[in-house]
This record gives C-alpha cells, structure tokens and sequence, in this order.
C-alpha cells in the first residue's frame, strides 16, 4: 500500500503536442492517499482512463512525474509498481482453469502452494464461485469472466493500489450492487488504495470516499460525494452529478443579491465584485414550487418518476427543474418558485466562487 | 529499418519489450525472402556474358536489352496478356456463382449443406496433377482446347471452393438482422442482395478476387496442359528461353521479373486485408 | 450464428453445383472409368477390375514417391509453422513498417509457381547463383543435380521461402485479433513471455494455425511445378514427389490405366487427411462460438 502522487503530470498521445487541445490529459497534481477509495468520475473520453493507465505503468506520461510513497516510478514498468487493474471488458486466461487463473498473478510472483490455495478460495468464495473453480475458463458467461477479471485483482494482498477501469460494464445490474458491496467491504478490511473509473455517478458517489471528476482532460473537483452536490467547483460537476443535475441561470450579482431573468434573488451570502459570466446554480432539490412566494415560473411539464417528481419549468427563457416530494400535490395555482439560498452557488466563467470575495475555488486548491 | 522500427514501438509503449529482437528477426526475414528476388532482378539488368562471366552483386554493364526483347517480340508479350484474360475470366466467373452460394451457406440450413461445403472444399484438395490429362480429353473433346475459357474454367476447380470459403466467412460476420430488416422494408431477394448486402462485405468480395486472381496467376501446370499456341501464358512462354545455344539467361530473369509486377501491383491494395483474406475471413 | 432452415437455399447453391459437376466430377469420372479399364488403343477398353491397383500397391515406384512426399510435407510443416510462428510474433503491429512487411512478405505468394523454381534453380546454382556461388566458395560442394542432399536441402529451402509466409500471415491475423487489454492485464499479473505466448497468444493463433497447418499440407502434398522445374525430379528420382510421378505416369507415358488408379489412391489419401484436419477445425470453431 502506498500513497500515490502526481506531480506536474500531463499526457499527449500525439508525439509533439503543441497547445493545450493536444492533451488528453492536462497539467494535473495530486496526492492519492494511502488506503482511501476514490472513483474517478467523468464522460467517455475526458482522460480518465489514459490517468489510470499512467498510474499502472501501462503509459508513460509526456510529461510529469509519478510517486509511489515519494519513490519515482515514473518510467518503472508495471510489474515493479506491484499494482492490480480490472479492465472493462473481461479479460482470462481461456484455458486456464478459474482456479488457475485466479492463482496466476500469485504463482508469477513466486508464492508458496499453501497460501495460494488459501487465497483462491477466499476469493472465490468473494466473488460466488467457489462451485466452478476448476472449470475452464472458456465458455463462461461474461458476468463470470468478469467476476473471474476482478478475482484476479484483488487476489493479492500487498499490493500498492487497485486500479478499476469501469469494471461492472457488463455486469448484470443486481449482480453489479453485489460486487460493489463486496469491493467496499473488501476495502474496510484491507484498507487498500483503491482507484475506480467510471461514468456512472451511482457507481462513483456509493463506492468511493473521495470523487475526482474529470472533464475534458482536466481533474475539475475532488471531494466527498457530499461536496459534489452541495457545492459543485465547476458547472460540469453541478451538470454531470445529480438527477437531473444541476440549474444554471445567468444572473447578475451584486453583494447578496443576484438578478435573474429580471428578478432579485436573496443569495444568503455576499458576493464581492464579479467578472466575466456569471451563473447561478442551483439543485433541484432545493428548487420548492409554491403559490404564494418566490419568483413566477412557467411549468411545462411534470414527470413521476416513483420516488419523486421532477417538474420542467423555466423562469422566463431558463430552464429550470425542481424536485417535488412524491407527496406534494402539484397543483395549477403554483406558478412561483423558491430557491433555497442554502443550496445556491455561483459561477464566473463555470467555476464556482467562494462567497466573501475569495478567488476562484482552483483546482490547485481543492487539491 | 531498425532504427525506425525501435522507436515507433517505444513511443508506444504497449508493445512487449523486445524491440531490437524483434527489428532483427524481421530483417533476417525478409532479407531472406528478398535475396533470391533481388537476385533475378539483378540478373534481368545484365548482359548474358555478364552473368556467365562470373559473380557481380549489381549490373556492370546496366542494360534494358532483355526487357525490350521481351516487350517488342509478340510471342512473348502474348504471354502476358493471355495470362491476365483467362485469370480475369476466372476471378469473374469464380466470384459470381460464389456469391449466392456462401450467402446460402452463411444464412440457411438446408438438406445437405454441411455435405455438400466438405464437397466443395474436396475440390480445393484435388491435386492438379490429378486432373491434367482428364481436363485435356474433356475440353480437347468440347473444342474448347487451347482457348482462354477453358483455362478460366479449368481453375474454377480450386478457385470457386476458394471463393465460397472466403466469402462465407466474410458474410457471417454480418448481422442476420440486416437482411431481415430489409426484408420488412420491402426489398426483394435480388435486389437486396445487389444493393444492400453486396456493399457490406465489401471488403470480402474485393479480398475473394485478389485470392482467385492470385491462384489463378500462380498455377502452371493446368494452363499449361491446355493450352498450345493461341492461349499460352507467360509462365509457359519462359521455356522458349531454352535455345540451341543453351540458355538465354537474361531475357528469363526478365521474364520472371515481369510475372512478379501484376502480384505486388494489386498485393498493395489489399494489404490491410491480406492477413484476414489468408484467414479465410474466420478472424 | 443461429441460421434458419431453408431449402429453397439449394437454387442460390445451383450455379456452383453445375460449375464445379463440370470442371470436377466429369473429368473425376474419367479419371474412374480409367482407372478400372484396360486398352490396346483405338479406344477400345475393356474391364480391368482392381488389377491396375494391384499392380501400383505392389510397386516399390509408388512407394517410393509416397515415402518422399511424406517426408517432404513432414519436414516443411515442421520447419514453415514455427518459424511462421516466430515471424508473426516479431512483426509490427501497426502502422508503415506493418504494411511494408504484409507486402513484402506476400510477395512470393503471388509469384508464377514455376518462376518461384526458375529463381531458385538459378540462385542455388554454383556458377550463376548468389547461394550456390557463396556455398562453393567457403568450400562447400553443392551441387543440386547431382548431389541427393543438395537436391533435397533446394527444394525444402524453397518452399519454406515460397510458403513461410503464409502461416505467419495467418498465424499474424490471429494474433491481431487479441485485444490490448490482454496484454496489460498479463503485465499487470507479471505473466512471464512464456506465459503471454502460452496462455494468451497461442490460444488466440490455434483456429487460424489449424487452416495454415491443412493449406500447407494439402498444397505440399500436391506440390509438382516447383522441385519439378528444380531437380526435374532428380538426381535419379531422388526429388520425384507424388505428382511429379503421376504426371511422368500420365503425360509423359500416356500409361492412362495405372495414372487414373494412381490418382483416385492419392486423391482419396489427401481427401482423408483434409477431413481429419477439418473435423478438428470445424470442432474448434465450435467451441469457440460457446
């Protein structure tokens, strides 16, 4: 186990990257800390799995350097990393028994007969197939091989990290929820250092202690799945988080007030003088429709999604989504809503300011 | 090439670490398979008293002399264009009654079918030799001895199994669901075929044809046996090399040489299919 | 596939059937009818039962081609899908230099069969050819018209440089076929070379090795245009395969009867091998598919 750490990374996959639209992965420091879970969250193609690779040694970076508990591994190949990764789509030895290919990485590394069966049969019971083991590997379902792909991952114990490159793609969905339990309770016990990419955020927010979203190419907030949806650094985490995500209203904000869409808003906080374009977010959960108070909306259309209801409005040209209880009778009369100044966060050219007037909320800083 | 080849698989540093061992066993390769080409090409560029007068490495004396005799004398240049009529009748013939029957294989069940594929690949095991002097009497018999299709039709023995193999494992890669949709969109068989699942595999007919052409190209001993003057192909014609005054052994590299163009011409287009077309598209 | 049963796929089968009835079973039926008959000439035959195949079983001629075609087609094997092994292994896997070995190596493929003799009868040659030049001049006496080993050592030379390339090819496709993540998870799980070759790329190669193994089997069972403009079947009948034999048989002594017997006996004989070969190709395919 060891504590992981960027330093200056960036990656190219071109040979001479001239501006910064050429990398796929940009400038990036980190601290990876030793024995924490964290998912690596972001859409297809925003760098995600080029920073895995880089960790485990299956890319060198352009630029940069990687630290394993301050040692430089930067150019050390894989298997001097001691590190496991489960990729996304199955990958076993076919003719290979399961037995035999959940014994592999220990038997490459020279372990003794002994401890080797101890720990196929642990992992086998981990991961419900103690029944098939000596099955060739051949011919099994996805699901298994899957589950054989991630067997294999974590049947060694002194490793420095875990790598997960969106493992559960082809997993069943109710077998999905199982793995993952099984891989958070495999984290308690052993208290590995665990890194999980993917792009469901379900996935990411119920898995890890600690969420690094990434958008295109760039690491855009790290924290709990709590910070993620309280106070969201960059309107992408506030869009990509959440169900529907995030509310973006242009406003104009002066001290603790905003204008928006030709209304004034109580923002809770103040605001000090504010450049470029300004937004204000916020989440539908702290959106309340109400005949009475607030700013007049326009509803265009309310669905029941079973355990709530998700109401599409705008506030003059905006959309605007808000989410009533299950509960709440949605009557004709409600034409205003209210927005929650707890729940409302604003962004100068999408990322998100403290109030007060402190800076820009960096990545540098959340780092 | 070494050099190259170190670096490009170093930038991608997936690759097994081998790099200079594997540049090395490559070279070595493909010297090997150059040297005797490179040999003959060396030997087409000499005068006949040069290559007889003891060992060079290149032409002393460069000389075009054994290619002009080649293409100014029709008895010669016949050759060539013989050769490409009847492999072009064949790739045609073979590619076009191979189509419906791998799409036949390749989709439907029927009394037979695993039988009657075993069959057809029989054909493709049938030694040459096996069939010189039967295919002689037969097209001898039907007047059809010494012309262009009846060396095209001789090579359909291999060349069609060929071409139903090929294309049987091209088409399975395509989704049966296609053919049902068009279907329900109100296409008939033919039709469908012609426009919708023929541009589909392509790729597969284009790789069929270069295979027919190839072993149609390749073969002697068939075109050889039925053909005498009118339909003679190149490969044949080399003997003529053969003289009182022994053997002109530059005009017969040259003739070699020339054999060897129409092969690396059309080998460039299809290289990105060649390991697949090889496979039998079962890759 | 699950495909749907459908007997009206015989007419889409048709043109084939009447195609190849032509150019295969006519001349096959000759080719029988000879075989069981005997002739004084002037097209007059009578039957001749087994008789011309019982001559051939008991002739030490026939064995004797046997034995060396299967020694031929044993030590090419032996030597063409290893080294094509190898050869694909060490290939790039993409980008220029791929394409330039694709079609470099593709070219003896598509070279006339008895120009691929042509160029070796004269590159092993002792006073025109680069290899047997080379040969004579460190001293070593290589001489393919007269020596039997030099004869031998030629042909087998030349198939391997005509045909290696072919099972690298195909062994080549099967390896492009194993996706990346194969390889990193075998890094990952610090799999030895061995191990990557043993458990990943060899599985990978075995459906497509089987083809390359029964193309080169068949193919050099038939062999006859290459050694023929070689070695003429020579030194004595030191290189007189199979075919080389049958066609002196049939062309050159116009023996029809013993020719026709002699060719149904090596057909059938190819015909028995394909099948075992195919039948494991077939079974492999079908494991595969589960």
């Amino acid at each position: 186990m060891a504590k992981i750490t960027l330093d200056n990374l960036a990656h190219s996959y071109l040979p001479n990257p001239k501006g910064e639209d050429d990398y796929a992965l940009k400038e990036l420091n980190h601290d990876w800390t030793d024995g924490e879970a964290y998912a690596l969250l972001g859409a297809s193609g925003c760098g995600k799995s080029t920073l895995l690779n880089i960790i485990s040694g299956l890319l060198i970076p352009s630029r940069g350097r990687i630290l394993f508990d301050g040692k430089d591994v930067t150019r050390a190949p894989t298997a001097e990393r001691n590190i496991a990764q489960v990729f996304q789509f199955p990958v076993v030895y076919d003719t290979m028994t399961v037995r035999d290919n959940l014994a592999f990485p220990l038997r490459n590394r020279g372990a003794d007969a002994d401890y080797v069966a101890t720990r196929v049969n642990r992992i086998a019971q981990m991961i419900g197939m103690e029944d098939t083991l000596d099955r060739k590997a051949r011919g099994l379902t996805a699901d298994a091989k899957q589950k054989i792909s991630l067997g294999r991952g974590m049947v060694r114990e002194d490793v420095n990290a875990l790598l997960f490159d969106e493992p559960l793609t082809v997993i069943d969905p109710h077998m999905k929820w199982e793995l993952r339990t099984q891989l958070k309770s495999l984290h308690h016990e052993f208290g590995h250092t665990m890194i999980y990419v993917t792009h469901d955020q379900t996935e990411a927010l119920t898995f890890a202690d600690k969420v690094v979203v990434m958008h295109d190419g760039r690491v855009v907030q790290i924290g709990t799945p709590e910070d993620l949806f309280q106070r969201p650094a960059h309107t992408f985490v506030g869009y990509f988080i959440g169900s529907p995500g995030m509310n973006l209203l242009p406003a104009e904000v002066s001290g603790d007030t905003a204008q928006v869409a030709g209304h004034t808003l109580a923002l809770g906080q103040g605001y000090g003088p504010l450049k470029g374009k300004v937004e204000l977010g916020i989440r539908p959960e702290y959106v309340r429709l109400s005949a009475t108070d607030g700013v007049p909306v326009q509803i265009d259309r309310v669905e029941d999604v079973g355990r709530h209801k998700i109401v599409r409005a705008r506030m003059g040209d905006h959309p605007l989504n808000v989410i009533a209880d299950e509960g709440t009778a949605i009557g004709a009369d409600m034409t205003r809503a209210v927005l929650d100044p707890a729940g409302i966060n604003i962004y100068v050219n999408d990322w998100r300011v403290s109030p007060d007037g402190a800076g820009r909320n960096s990545v540098g800083e959340a780092a | 090439m070494a050099d190259a080849t170190a670096t490009r698989a170093e930038t991608r540093s997936l690759s097994l670490p081998r790099v200079n061992g594997r540049a090395v066993v490559m070279i070595l390769y493909l010297v090997f398979l150059m040297l005797p080409i490179y040999w003959l090409l060396n030997m087409s560029l000499k005068t006949n008293s040069e290559i007889l007068g003891g060992l060079t490495l290149w032409p002393q004396t460069l000389t075009f002399a054994n290619y002009v005799t080649i293409l100014t004398d029709p008895a010669w240049y016949m050759g060539y264009v013989n050769s490409i009529i009847y492999v072009t009748m064949n790739t045609v013939i073979s590619v076009t009654v191979a189509l419906p029957a791998a799409y036949a294989f390749s989709r439907y069940n029927f009394m037979g079918d695993k039988h009657l594929f075993f069959w057809l690949l029989t054909n493709r095991m049938a030694p040459p030799a096996v069939f010189a002097l039967p295919f002689f009497q037969l097209y001898s018999s039907v007047g059809l001895f010494d012309t262009h299709i009846a060396v095209a039709l001789a090579h359909t023995l291999f060349n069609v199994p060929l071409a139903v193999w090929i294309l049987e494992g091209f088409m399975r890669g395509v989704p049966k669901e296609i053919d049902e949709t068009a279907y329900i969109d109100g296409y008939s068989f033919p039709r469908f075929f012609v426009k919708i699942f023929m541009p589909l595999v392509a790729s597969g007919i284009g790789v069929t044809a270069f295979f027919c052409f190839m072993f149609s190209w390749v073969e002697l001993l068939l075109s050889r046996t039925l053909t005498s003057v009118d339909a003679k192909p190149i490969a044949a014609t080399m003997t003529r090399t053969v003289g009182a005054s022994g053997v002109d052994w530059g005009v017969l590299a040259a003739a070699g040489v020339l054999t060897i163009i129409p092969g690396a011409l059309v080998i460039w287009f299809v290289r990105n299919y060649i390991a697949k077309g090889f496979a039998l598209g079962r890759v | 596939m699950d495909k749907t049963t459908n007997q009206k796929a015989w007419f889409l089968v048709l043109p084939v059937l009447i195609l190849v009835a032509f150019s295969a079973v006519i001349p096959l039926m000759t080719v029988v009818n000879y075989a069981f008959q005997d002739t004084f000439g002037n097209n007059v035959f009578f039957w001749a039962g087994l008789s011309w195949f019982e001559d051939l079983l008991g002739s030490q001629r026939l064995w004797d081609a046997f034995y060396r075609q299967i020694a031929f087609s044993a030590i090419i094997l032996a030597i063409e899908v290893p080294l094509g092994i190898i050869v694909a292994l060490n290939m790039p896997k993409k980008g220029f230099w791929a394409s330039v070995c694709l079609v470099l190596m593709s070219l003896p493929l598509l070279i006339p069969w008895n120009v691929v003799g042509t160029i070796w009868q004269v590159f092993a040659r002792v006073d025109i050819g680069l290899l047997g030049y080379t040969l004579d001049a460190i001293g070593i006496e290589f001489n393919y018209t007269q020596n039997f080993w030099a004869a031998w050592i030629t042909i087998i030379v030349m198939d391997v440089w005509h045909w290696t390339s072919l099972v690298a090819l195909l062994a080549y496709a099967g390896l492009q076929s194993i996706p990346d993540a194969y390889y990193q998870a075998a890094k990952i799980d610090q799999a030895s070379r061995w191990a990557v070759f043993r458990y990943i790329e060899f599985p990978k190669m075995l459906g497509v090795l089987m083809i390359a193994i029964l193309l080169r089997f068949m193919d050099s069972f038939m062999i006859y245009t290459e050694p023929f403009v070689v070695t003429g079947g020579g030194p004595g009948n030191a290189t007189t395969l199979l075919s080389i034999d049958l066609v002196k048989m049939a062309l050159g002594q116009f023996d029809l009867g013993p020719a026709a017997a002699f060719s149904i006996m090596y057909f059938l004989v190819i015909l028995a091998v394909s099948w075992v070969f195919y039948t494991v190709m077939t079974n492999l395919d079908k494991r595969d598919a589960q």
